[in-house]
């Protein structure tokens, strides 16, 4: 590179370095964050402007993003971090926006009964707080499709799991005041959604299927465990005639997940999934917890994670979708034996044999004594 | 003040092990009924307390750029030593202690937290955070006890260095985050050793610091001075933050000998840490080891809730501003057990840290034995042991020892005379 390119930036260098002189030992942007938290190149945080109840315990939450947020795709989730009582909790949610005029982005949250979180930004509804965002990331989108290219797609949702998709049929078919309008570029899809649901009333964004289904953008086919019964995976092709020729996309809890794979793979069928809560094995022993950097070493047992142990312990951990997906959470572990909760896998780490292995520690818990270089 | 186990009215005395036990029981009790409580009205509270902080120093370094006008630089060095000791204080100490972890904030974390103070908050987070608070008071251990350079305790053996030592105090509170860096770094005793029996990472520890020193010596001193030139402010601008670093380390200098040193707050022997101190003996050695201050909220506040020491001591980890709440409880607990919660005002705590050290500096015995008529005679035997050998030295303490038993037995005749 030569020197005339290199100077505009050393000197900004040497300007930065004669700030950060004079805030010692805070940094410049400790002080700027008090003026203006969304600005660019600081960290990226958000602010909630806005809390719309979808149902009685679900609501979209919208958020304004600090200046640096990349964007996303639909179907994409972003990590939220968010003080409740006091105390940062960080989680995943689906974006359910398609990028939006206003720069906003929103998310939908449904209230579970032992959801910290959810609870708090349902019911207590934070519009003005600051929350603490990740770029947009995740594999769930629409497949690339050639143009002109008619694609076929089943969408099965079932519960919460309905909001990745509520994202991106947002994008292709979006709702003005006049009723849902037609995009050039979202006329050759043909969608059919499977939406299960315990009961009609606890279905959220229900309301947003039923009138793109009535405005012929998609076909829903609404299944209510009370009134239907608990849906069989082997009456999809019942529901859907064409299966065969749909991609189908599949978002909720892992049991369904986990029979419609089988499903699919028996008929040799595309499947994408995305899982949204996690199941769990029995727990094992558990072990203890070595934390390096810390100096600290915790007990834990066998049917809680290290993530929970750590922060209950009061040390700084790194996390996001809590459910093992995201791999916000990864620690070096450099020798020890964790154990995967969803499925009881082992994974080892042997000093000179495998080297540091890095783990989530979302959904591991120790087997026996654990050493992080954290 | 005599180590607690050579006293003649040992004040534990009458409690049983069972009782100690119970008390410790209850401590715990009212600290995870805090613990449970802690939510989002404490956060809020020490984020207030840093922005406040923050705010203020800005504003008073932002005054100080027209520091020439005298008005301008009252009020811009009052203002910055007033955040310099709000930085150290209520938030620095506090957040290295862990206090504000439970957040999960990794901007108000005790792992990440570092404060406008030459010891790098690493090395003190091991000498404050582990060594003092565990070892709290115990004679040869706890290095807060005299920092080593003074005598805290008759138990100490007098010798005639200690008899500048009011000076030393004075000059330690002038310089007093110098001091604490250069007993973090246990200078005295680490210079002395070859290189080969210091700590490994001694040198290393040593840069840290010279790093820090370095980084705030040019901040106060080179770049805040030198945006003040276009107003001519140069000079006062330097003045100012030399007047403010000086305020806070004689402030927190006071606050922490008024939290050990008063007198009447008891000190403890290496012995009497045997590897079966119960939680509910530690209690009990923080309770008699460590005096309050009483005052105003604001007050509080600017000895970082320090003036709560006997809670601090207790709960250490518990979030400063709920100390004042657990104080009610605390002192309850002392009621119940007979003890001496140990608390007075700020001047009357400084007073009595001070007479401390003035009255040790001077061989046990020699004040109590001193009286207008006989100061001459004493003050010749005074002048001995300061310049004798350590014979002298002995036999005069001897002298002394057996002068002061007689004056406490006539005291005694005296009062039950009068009754």
């Amino acid at each position: 590179m030569s020197s005339t390119l290199q100077r505009p930036g050393r000197i900004r260098d040497r300007a930065i370095r004669l700030v950060e002189a004079a805030t010692t030992p805070l940094l410049p942007a400790d002080y700027l964050d008090l003026f203006a938290p969304l600005r660019p190149g600081a960290e990226l945080r958000g602010r909630i402007v806005e809390v719309h109840p979808e149902t009685a315990d679900a609501a979209t939450i919208v958020i304004r993003p600090g200046a640096d947020w990349a964007g996303h795709v639909p179907g994409q989730y972003t990590r939220v971090g968010i003080d409740v009582d006091g105390v940062r909790h960080f989680r995943a949610y689906s974006l359910t926006h398609g990028p939006r005029k206003d720069g906003n982005i929103s998310i939908t949250v449904k209230a579970v009964a032992d959801g910290v979180v959810s609870r708090h930004l349902v019911h207590d509804r934070p519009v003005g707080s600051i929350v603490h965002l990740e770029q947009a990331s995740g594999e769930f989108v629409l497949p690339e499709r050639a143009p002109g290219e008619t694609t076929k797609f089943l969408m099965v949702t079932a519960g919460s799991g309905v909001t990745p998709v509520i994202g991106m049929l947002r994008n292709l078919f979006p709702v003005a005041d006049s009723g849902v309008v037609r995009l050039e570029r979202s006329a050759d899809y043909d969608i059919v959604v499977v939406h299960v649901a315990p009961s009609e009333p606890d279905s959220i964004f229900l309301d947003d299927l039923k009138a793109l289904d009535a405005a012929g953008m998609i076909r829903l086919i609404a299944r209510y465990d009370d009134v239907h019964g608990v849906l069989d995976v082997n009456d999809i092709k019942s529901l859907v005639p064409d299966l065969a020729e749909r991609t189908t996309l599949a978002c909720g809890p892992s049991g369904l997940l986990d029979a419609l794979s089988e499903h699919h793979e028996k008929h040799g069928l595309d499947l994408v999934v995305e899982q949204f809560r996690v199941a769990r094995v029995e727990p094992g022993e558990g072990g203890t917890l070595r934390f390096e950097k810390r100096d600290r070493e915790l007990v834990v047992d066998g049917a809680t994670t290290i993530l929970d142990a750590a922060e209950d312990a009061g040390l700084l951990m790194r996390s996001g979708c809590r459910m093992g997906l995201c791999q916000g959470c990864l620690v070096p572990m450099t020798e020890g034996t964790v154990r995967d909760l969803r499925n009881g896998q082992l994974t080892t780490a042997i000093p000179g044999e495998s080297g540091t292995v890095k783990v989530q520690t979302c959904i591991n818990t120790a087997a026996g004594p654990c050493h992080f270089d954290h | 003040m005599t180590v607690i186990q050579k006293k003649s009215d040992n004040p534990i005395a009458h409690l049983s092990k069972q009782q100690i036990e119970e008390l410790g029981n209850e401590l715990d009790a009212i600290r995870q009924e805090i613990i449970d409580s802690r939510g989002a009205s404490d956060a809020a509270y020490i984020r207030k307390v840093i922005k406040t902080q923050r705010y203020l120093e800005m504003s008073s370094r932002g005054v100080l750029l027209f520091s020439v006008f005298p008005p301008a630089w009252v009020l811009g060095t009052l203002g910055l030593s007033v955040s310099k000791i709000l930085e150290n204080m209520e938030i620095g100490h506090n957040i290295l202690h862990g206090q504000w972890d439970w957040m999960r904030d990794p901007k108000i974390h005790s792992s990440t937290w570092e404060w406008d103070n030459v010891t790098p908050s690493e090395a003190w987070k091991h000498s404050h955070n582990e060594v003092h608070h565990t070892f709290t008071n115990i004679v040869g251990k706890d290095n807060d006890l005299g920092y080593g350079i003074m005598r805290v305790d008759e138990d100490q053996k007098w010798h005639p260095f200690y008899i500048a030592q009011p000076a030393w105090n004075f000059i330690n509170a002038c310089f007093f985050q110098y001091g604490i860096a250069a007993y973090d770094l246990e200078l005295g005793k680490n210079l002395t050793r070859p290189k080969d029996k210091r700590p490994e990472d001694f040198d290393e520890q040593v840069k840290a610091v010279l790093t820090k020193i370095r980084k705030h010596m040019t901040r106060d001193y080179v770049i805040h001075p030198v945006l003040s030139i276009p107003t001519g402010s140069f000079l006062p601008t330097i003045g100012a933050n030399l007047v403010a670093n000086w305020a806070r380390n004689m402030w927190s200098h006071s606050v922490i000998m008024c939290g050990h040193f008063p007198e009447g707050v008891e000190t403890f022997e290496k012995e009497m840490l045997d590897d079966d101190e119960t939680r509910g003996d530690w209690y009990l050695r923080q309770m008699l080891g460590s005096a309050n201050i009483s005052g105003s909220k604001a007050m509080h506040i600017m000895t970082g809730n320090l003036s709560h020491q006997i809670e601090h001591h207790l709960f250490p980890d518990l979030p400063s501003n709920r100390y004042a709440e657990a104080a009610v409880k605390v002192k309850e607990l002392f009621a119940k057990y007979d003890l001496n919660y140990h608390e007075a005002s700020l001047p009357a705590q400084v007073y009595s840290a001070w007479h401390k050290v003035v009255r040790l500096s001077l061989p046990n015995g020699w004040l109590e034995t001193t009286t207008i008529k006989n100061a001459p005679q004493q003050l010749g035997v005074l002048a001995k042991m300061v310049t004798g050998n350590r014979r002298t030295r002995r036999l005069l303490q001897r002298h002394l020892d057996s002068k002061a038993a007689k004056v406490t037995r006539t005291e005694r005749d005296a009062v039950v005379k009068a009754a």
